[in-house]
């Protein structure tokens, strides 16, 4: 069982976003990237599922900040294999993004004929689509999202995906392989890799790089964003300043003339 | 024809979804500004009843069939291609939930049309159209326009109250006929969640942890809190992920709607995802390290600290005040 993992790297946004001076996309000069929170989840359940099950996983990202760092954590954890996919154009969509990495998980030696490719369910930044779905179509195969549970029957070529609905509600499905996932959540949170078991394989083990050159279709995308602002806060929005026991004292005081203490 | 403008109709378990009406009202203030008709995609399987309930658009058009019985973004993406060989609506409004995530994005790749997710409004400027987005965690919003006809829009929870898309008009039906496919997914069986050891849904008070919280053996803090405030604990969608606290505990898009007299965001930066299930709260307070999270977007009060260093702070603030009152 070969499972392909697709990881994504987006802003912070623990941190402050900068606009950059066009006014249309974000500064990350100053910014920190991280993996994209439902791709941490995706790698973890195709570690899950190789453990349970035999297989490798091989993770796939495209360059960009702090990718190598999330690469060589993905080899930490368990992943047999990572490929970056290198010299993307700046400020690639959703949409172009999943076009030159369908042509790769469709060329490349150890991924063609994947058995499941796994990725996020949705990004922070998906404007122009979803990464699962539009990989699917690239690829022709089926698709499940927001999925929180994945139990691969290699013997039978099929999956067993519990998909989440709202409410708490989550269904069964049966899915024939190959398919795409896009994953909501890993039966288990995602593992900690110590950093020194990270700086271990940065010495014992390398990235696979493959240039993008050739495989990136300009005007995929369909949009134009004009602008990005800030959200303007909320004038209705009260905050209680000064030390951390005023504000307290300041709230309490309000719960108790709602009659809420 | 005049021109169209769709709401895909989202449903599940027999009811139309709040956010079907959402669109709605969106769909209709979009189509009255273009000369359009709106029209409501109803796709299923026995759900005919349910265009009762879609007034708001000039007419529904049904397609029935048992493989629409559930939503499989596939089947739904290829309902809505062969209906898109009849007809050329200038714009499909469509929810972007659970339920119907990525049947959008899909619909898009599949006839090479521009898709905008995470969109909360449709805007005219100088005769063209712009979307208007939430990007990065509701950190930032965008201005956006597309390129192709008919533009997809992912629709964000919230866009419009749910009420200004209700009618007691009963809109035309008109019947399609769709030939879908053998899918590759098939729904086996729905799973109810155990029920909790509280209900959240039933407290007026909630004390809810977010990522701010940092570790499980934090959760007591909170757990204090909310038996001075005689209330429960509950959680956004990261702390349910760590399995720090059961599903049942989980408020948003995937968990619980709530509607408490107080709901106490602790550690909380206020995701769409996680506010959709909680904005309907009479009273809102939001702690939090970021003065520029979401959360304070939505708050009626809030305080700019770490979650860790207030917790305390306010239950002994609570316990004062109690030795007080009992002493006056």
């Amino acid at each position: 069982m070969n499972i392909v993992v697709v990881l994504r790297m987006v802003p912070d946004v623990v941190e402050e976003l900068e606009i950059a001076p066009d006014g249309k996309s974000l500064d990350l000069e100053f910014g920190r990237m991280v993996l994209s929170e439902s791709d941490d989840h995706a790698l973890e359940q195709a570690l899950l599922i190789k453990e349970r099950m035999g297989g490798t996983v091989t993770a796939v990202a495209l360059e960009a900040p702090e990718v190598d760092e999330v690469l060589f954590s993905a080899l930490a954890k368990g992943a047999d294999r990572t490929l970056k996919i290198t010299g993307p154009k700046e400020g690639v969509t959703t949409r172009e993004a999943a076009h030159i990495i369908a042509q790769v998980i469709a060329s490349e030696p150890g991924l063609r004929g994947a058995d499941l490719v796994l990725t996020g369910t949705q990004a922070i930044n998906d404007l122009d689509g979803l990464m699962a779905p539009l990989l699917s179509q690239e690829l022709s195969l089926p698709f499940l999202g927001i999925v929180t549970g994945l139990l691969p029957d290699f013997a039978t070529r099929i999956a067993s995906a519990t998909k989440e609905y709202p409410r708490g509600v989550r269904a069964e499905f049966e899915v024939a392989l190959p398919a795409v996932f896009g994953i909501q959540a890993a039966e288990k949170p995602p593992r900690y890799v110590p950093v020194a078991k990270v700086r271990a394989v940065m010495k014992s083990q390398k990235i696979d790089c493959v240039p993008s050159a050739g495989m990136e279709e300009p005007g995929l995308s369909l949009l134009q964003v004009l602008e990005i602002t800030k959200p303007e806060p909320s004038a209705h929005s009260e905050i209680l300043e000064g030390s951390v026991q005023q504000a307290a004292c300041a709230l309490c005081g309000i719960l108790a003339e709602r009659g809420l203490l | 024809m005049s021109a169209e403008y769709w709401v895909v109709v989202e449903h599940w378990k027999g009811q139309v979804s709040q956010i079907t009406y959402e669109a709605l009202a969106l769909g209709r203030e979009v189509a009255d500004q273009l000369g359009a008709s709106l029209c409501a995609v109803l796709l299923g399987h026995n759900a005919r009843e349910l265009a009762a309930t879609l007034g708001k658009a000039d007419s529904v058009v049904y397609a029935d069939d048992p493989l629409l019985s559930e939503v499989v973004a596939e089947t739904y993406a290829e309902a809505l291609v062969q209906l898109l060989k009849e007809r050329k609506p200038k714009g499909i409004i469509f929810p972007l939930t659970n339920i119907t995530l990525g049947a959008g994005t899909l619909l898009g790749a599949r006839l090479n049309l521009p898709v905008v997710n995470f969109c909360t409004d449709i805007q005219f400027a100088n005769e063209a159209v712009e979307a208007r987005c939430v990007l990065y965690g509701g950190k930032i919003e965008s201005r956006v326009a597309a390129e192709g006809e008919p533009i997809i829009f992912g629709l964000w929870p919230g866009a419009r109250p749910a009420e200004k898309g209700l009618s007691d008009r009963r809109p035309p039906i008109e019947e399609f006929a769709v030939n879908l496919p053998a899918p590759a997914i098939h729904l086996k069986k729905f799973i109810e969640p155990e029920a909790g050891d509280v209900d959240i849904t039933q407290q007026e008070i909630l004390v809810a942890v977010g990522r701010g919280i940092q570790s499980q053996e934090n959760l007591h803090l909170a757990e204090t809190l909310a038996k001075q405030l005689r209330g429960a604990v509950c959680a956004s969608r990261p702390v349910i992920d760590q399995g720090w606290l059961p599903l049942s505990r989980q408020v948003g898009k995937s968990g619980a709607t709530v509607k408490p007299k107080l709901y106490l965001a602790l550690g909380i930066s206020g995701a769409p995802e996680h506010t959709e299930g909680m904005k309907a709260s009479a009273l809102i307070v939001a702690v939090n390290t970021d003065r520029s999270a979401p959360i304070f977007n939505i708050a009626q009060y809030g305080i700019v600290a770490d979650v860790l260093e207030v917790l305390p702070a306010l239950s002994e603030a609570i316990e004062s005040r109690k030795g007080v009152s009992s002493h006056a």
